[in-house]
């Protein structure tokens, strides 16, 4: 046995987009133990409830995090829904799904450019963040918004996409699909890629079950769990499989979520052909009394909203467990027997948001 | 989404339960508080997209075993829960001691705290 050393990884590294920090325990260069430090953002949204009313925590919601922030709020509103007995009318629930499969592709893209960056693949990085952009100015010309939308509202959305607009998405993605086909080719094929990503961090089915991993993280080991196969919003009327693989290792998750970019595009495009004429939110009255826990499938995996009510405007409270905390016991365990040169790119499969996570 | 199944059981009953819950092949999905007449405790368990709480109502004082050595990773929920609510957790298999998060505010969720 070689000697033990201790390496601080983080909070603040190039690889890391936000904080977070790990005692690296090495036995040379290999890594025996990982302790992880979080709490550098934690910002105490949750209590914000006693500030504002469940309708103002809406946009709150949306800011947990700013890449799902049309899920978070999605999310959200679906609980207080459930709660309240607010039927969502159909055309709200498909152009949720709309806006929430374009937020898994932009994910997934941002996802895939910080991971080109971190093996030190620049043009790869800004082919796919470039390709990103496309998504954004969709986000941009339908809400009004690029990051943050403030389109999702308790009771459906509060703005419709028009047909011709509906149409001018379905080309842009169209030729979006070509475009990132070839780039994932390099992903998937380019010798350098692989010799980061395959059988480096291999979590197997077993263990990932063991630990509550979820998302791309559980499906790249073999794990069929998507709550999107729940029905939840438009998703009933959807035909879709989840993407699972069974390599449990890095170039798993990749292959997931790619696989997921083309499924995300998929299924928008039968959104489109299948939505309704109609509403897209309904009117209601009076204060959320009761408590109800929604489960949704963000880009990074399974989220959980649970709303507290108790019959006045101040809810009693909002939980959101995200992804990323799931996954922090799966990505410590990764790290076990990894190379520390690997750590980087092992932290990065997990696609961690340390902003859902401290909320 | 499905029904909700909310099963309110005591704080005594919380290990047995959690290990018949992990037997059956159930994943422990989240762990969430929320101040209740003092503290409400629900652990959320998962299995096949089958979804149980179990429901703990116990005072601010009353010290609950952990669970973390039944599902190792409850460590990081019960970590949280004590740090933001003062829950007071017994035997949590890797204790932050109040230094998961970097508070400036002591049990910042803890209602009892403000009413004093």
């Amino acid at each position: 046995m070689g000697e033990r050393t201790v390496i601080p990884f983080g909070p603040h590294h190039p690889v890391l987009p936000e904080p977070i920090h790990l005692d690296l325990v090495l036995e040379d260069e290999k890594v025996v133990e990982a302790i992880p430090q979080i709490g550098y953002v934690h910002r105490g949204l949750e209590k914000l409830v006693e500030k504002r009313d469940f309708k103002q925590y809406t946009y709150i919601a949306e800011r947990i995090c700013g890449i799902c922030s049309f899920m978070h709020g999605m999310g959200y509103c679906m609980s207080v829904e459930s709660i309240m007995g607010i039927e969502v009318p159909e055309r709200g629930k498909f152009l949720r799904t709309i806006w929430a499969e374009l937020s898994r592709i932009h994910s997934h893209l941002l996802w895939l450019g910080l991971t080109a960056d971190a093996f030190g693949f620049e043009s790869l990085f800004m082919h796919c963040w470039r390709l990103r952009e496309k998504v954004l100015d969709i986000f941009e010309e339908t809400t009004g918004g690029r990051v943050i939308f403030s389109v999702c509202d308790v009771g459906g959305v509060r703005k419709d996409i028009d047909a011709e607009t509906l149409k001018k998405i379905v080309d842009v993605l169209t030729g979006m699909d070509k475009e990132i086909h070839e780039l994932t080719q390099v992903f998937l094929n380019d010798s350098t890629v692989k010799s980061r990503t395959v059988g480096v961090g291999v979590l197997s089915k077993e263990k990932a079950q063991e630990l509550g991993a979820v998302g791309p993280m559980a499906r790249a080991s073999g794990i069929k769990m998507d709550m999107r196969t729940q029905g939840y919003a438009a998703y009933k009327h959807l035909k879709f499989e989840p993407i699972v693989t069974t390599e449990g290792d890095s170039y798993g998750r990749m292959v997931v979520r790619i696989e997921e970019i083309f499924q995300a595009i998929d299924l928008i495009k039968q959104c489109v052909e299948l939505i309704p004429e109609g509403d897209v939110i309904t009117k209601f009255k009076g204060n959320p009394d009761g408590e109800y826990f929604t489960r949704l499938e963000q880009p990074r995996g399974e989220v959980i909203y649970y709303v507290k009510g108790n019959g006045t405007s101040f809810l009693d409270r909002v939980r959101v467990r995200t992804p990323t905390f799931a996954n922090i016991p799966a990505l410590l365990e990764m790290l076990k027997n990894c190379d520390l040169a690997d750590v980087p790119i092992l932290i990065l499969t997990i696609d961690p948001c340390i902003s859902c996570t401290e909320r | 989404m499905g029904e909700q199944n909310i099963r309110k059981i005591s704080s005594d009953e919380i290990l047995a339960e959690t290990i018949n819950l992990k037997s059956a092949g159930y994943r422990l999905v989240a762990i969430s508080c929320t101040n209740k007449d003092g503290l409400e405790l629900s652990y959320s368990f998962d299995k096949d997209y089958d979804f149980i709480n179990l429901r703990i109502n116990m005072d601010y004082d009353t010290e609950i075993e952990s669970i973390s050595c039944i599902y190792h990773y409850a460590f990081l929920y019960e970590n949280e829960i004590a740090e933001l609510f003062g829950a007071k957790i017994k035997n949590i298999a890797v204790d932050f001691k109040d230094k998961l998060y970097r508070l400036s505010v002591e049990t910042p969720f803890n209602m009892k705290k403000e009413e004093e």
